[in-house]
């Protein structure tokens, strides 16, 4: 980049350098393009393994039943613990995001939104060992509902954040026709402004939830119930989940439970990559629409 | 903010007295609901601070007859033995340490090219179907990844990948002789690369398009080449962006304790060679808490999620300062 032997009047043909420097750029952009391709093959590689092994568990009796080698407790489990986590943890953060867009100035805001990254940001392990001392550890009893709990508190920062992004793709000019008729400010937060971002409020709660149904390691502590052969519906019990089934197969070296496992792998993994698949596609859907 | 309304579709229409009362009445209750709202709304806010202040009382809670007993000598004691009760976290430490550096060492370049290659090369119809692709990548759970890293990744990487690092790189003590399964502090490192690659390359993505497009077309106008373009412009406006992407990655693997666990195969040294077995620190607790039962084991896995927490704490609030800061020079640039 030095220019100390810059000539001016030096004629403008391609020096030796240039050939040099456009292999140099070839080679990089080569380079990029190599390690898309690399991280797209991986993610192929994983769901072949998963689709091609897990393909010969699935029957209707192994998803359904709790048969010995059923694993319907299981899902019914997973069902159960992230449905709760998403009904305790939707509100919460639909509520930051409107203080976020709708009350807070710009320090609050900061404040709040630096509180949420840190949260996003805790290990999922450390959620669990904080759950276990503040409701295992006291009342001596491995729940679901602990569980449950843990999850909503992974997915209350995603969804807090994305519905803050959504909230702020609502045109200005609804808001000022809002006020403009008089109407109040809660009124016009509960019948202008979020029915206006439903859907993307929506699909960042089934991406928080597709991230919520794989975490195993606050369920390995707060929950680690084996699947049992009958179906339990007590949250306040220990349940079977999913994503916990996987590791306790994982760790034994059992080949007929491998099988199993990527059965389980199979069910879960579709699930997730369905959820948040489709969640996108809507919210590209609804970004469309509302900053048309 | 709350409550005031000042609106003249509120004043009073005429001398009917209803309509005054109804008015009144609509703006007492409008009164009520904007503070109602406001206050729920604030109160939400403040919950994911009280979170963390109640996650960070607990753990210490939690660890203190650990932390009282063994002090900050924890930090870097290496022996872990719960049949003696004697605790230290300075193995784990090390294999958190090493084993998500490597990843990064690994997944960082990886990701920012391919931030690069989505956000400058790819044609949009190509962009359109990997960008979500490796979004996807990060929807996988880890329990998922870790389980295909023992049967597929692990078998894969002692018979074919250690060995030929060892044969042409073994003169560095990283890359000793490979162990008979392939529980390795590398394949952790493998299975960590993965996770953090789709986290640093969406960001860096959106980093990379946010870059002017009057300074790009600038330099090519000067003759650069698409590399020097990236090179001179695209990196420079972007490296403290791209700082803190990867402090995000790095902190993801750092936390990571389920996959981990799967494939590191639970050492209980300090070892150079990548190849042997180690542990982590969120793997050790997911490994030993369920079935931890003395008070100072409990405590001492505890005192784990405590050091977890505050390196985790620091690597965060590191990617949000020099975020910020990018966001700052960002907007006097402008």
């Amino acid at each position: 980049m030095s220019d100390a032997g810059f000539d001016p009047t030096a004629p403008l043909t391609a020096s030796g350098n240039l050939r040099r420097r456009r292999v140099v750029s070839r080679f990089a952009e080569s380079g990029a393009t190599i390690a898309a391709v690399v991280a797209v093959a991986v993610l192929g590689i994983v769901t072949y393994t998963v689709v091609s092994r897990g393909a010969k568990a699935i029957s209707l009796d192994f998803l359904f039943t709790g048969e010995p080698t059923g694993i319907g407790p299981a899902i019914l489990g997973t069902g159960l613990i992230v449905l709760l986590a998403t009904v305790i943890a939707m509100p919460i953060g639909v509520l930051i995001a409107v203080y976020l867009t709708e009350f807070s100035g710009s320090r609050v805001s900061g404040f709040v939104r630096s509180t949420l990254d840190l949260m996003n940001g805790l290990p999922s392990i450390i959620v669990g060992l904080f759950l276990f001392v503040l409701l295992v550890k006291p009342t001596q009893n491995l729940s679901g509902f602990a569980g449950a709990l843990a999850l909503a508190v992974i997915e209350l920062p995603l969804i807090a954040r994305g519905s803050q992004e959504v909230l702020l793709l609502v045109p200005s000019s609804l808001r000022e026709a809002s006020d403009a008729l008089g109407v109040s400010r809660w009124r016009s937060v509960l019948t202008v402004i979020l029915p206006t971002a439903l859907g993307g409020i929506v699909t960042s709660t089934v991406l928080a939830v597709a991230r919520a149904a794989g975490e195993t390691a606050p369920l390995l502590l707060l929950t680690p119930a084996p699947i049992g052969t009958t179906f339990n519906f007590n949250i306040f019990e220990e349940l079977p989940s999913i994503p916990f089934t996987i590791f306790i197969l994982s760790e034994e070296a059992n080949p007929e439970g491998f099988t199993r496992a990527w059965g389980c792998s199979l069910v879960l993994l579709s699930a997730i990559l369905f959820a948040s698949l489709g969640a996108r596609a809507l919210l590209a859907r609804s970004r469309a629409r509302m900053t048309r | 903010m709350s409550g005031t309304t000042a609106n003249p579709a509120y004043m009073p229409a005429g001398n009917d007295g209803r309509d005054e009362r109804a008015a009144s009445r609509l703006r007492r209750i409008d009164r009520f609901g904007d503070g109602l709202l406001f206050g729920v709304c604030a109160l939400a806010s403040l919950l994911g601070a009280v979170v963390l202040l109640l996650v960070a009382y607990q753990m210490i809670h939690g660890a203190s007859p650990s932390i009282s007993k063994f002090g900050l000598g924890f930090l870097t004691d290496t022996t872990w033995q719960p049949n003696f009760n004697v605790y230290g976290a300075g193995t784990l430490i090390f294999g958190t340490v090493v084993s998500s550096f490597v990843a990064l060492a690994i997944g960082g370049p990886i990701a920012i090219s391919i931030g690069l290659f989505l956000s400058l090369l790819a044609p949009s119809g190509v962009r359109g179907v990997i960008s979500p692709l490796v979004e996807m990548l990060a929807a996988i759970p880890s329990v998922i990844l870790g389980f295909w890293g023992i049967l597929i990744l692990a078998p894969f990487v002692q018979s074919d990948i250690e060995p030929w690092l060892h044969d042409w790189f073994g003169f560095i003590p990283l890359f000793g002789p490979p162990q008979t399964t392939g529980a390795s502090v590398f394949t952790a490192s493998l299975i960590l690369t993965i996770m953090i690659i789709p986290i640093i390359a969406s960001i860096s993505r959106d980093l990379f398009l946010s870059v002017p497009h009057e300074m790009q077309d600038g330099a090519s106008a000067l003759g650069a080449t698409r590399w020097e373009v990236v090179r001179g412009v695209v990196l420079p406006t972007t490296a403290s962006g791209v700082t803190a992407a990867s402090l995000l990655g790095l902190g993801r693997a750092l936390g990571e304790a389920i996959a981990v666990t799967q494939v590191i195969g639970a050492g209980s040294k300090i070892n150079a060679n990548l190849f042997e077995t180690g542990d982590t620190l969120a793997a050790r607790i997911a490994n030993q808490f369920p079935g931890a039962i003395t008070e100072m084991h409990i405590a001492s896995l505890y005192y784990l999620g405590v050091i977890l927490l505050v390196i985790g704490l620091i690597s965060n609030l590191l990617a949000q300062w020099i975020g910020r800061r990018f966001d700052y020079a960002r907007s006097v640039a402008r």
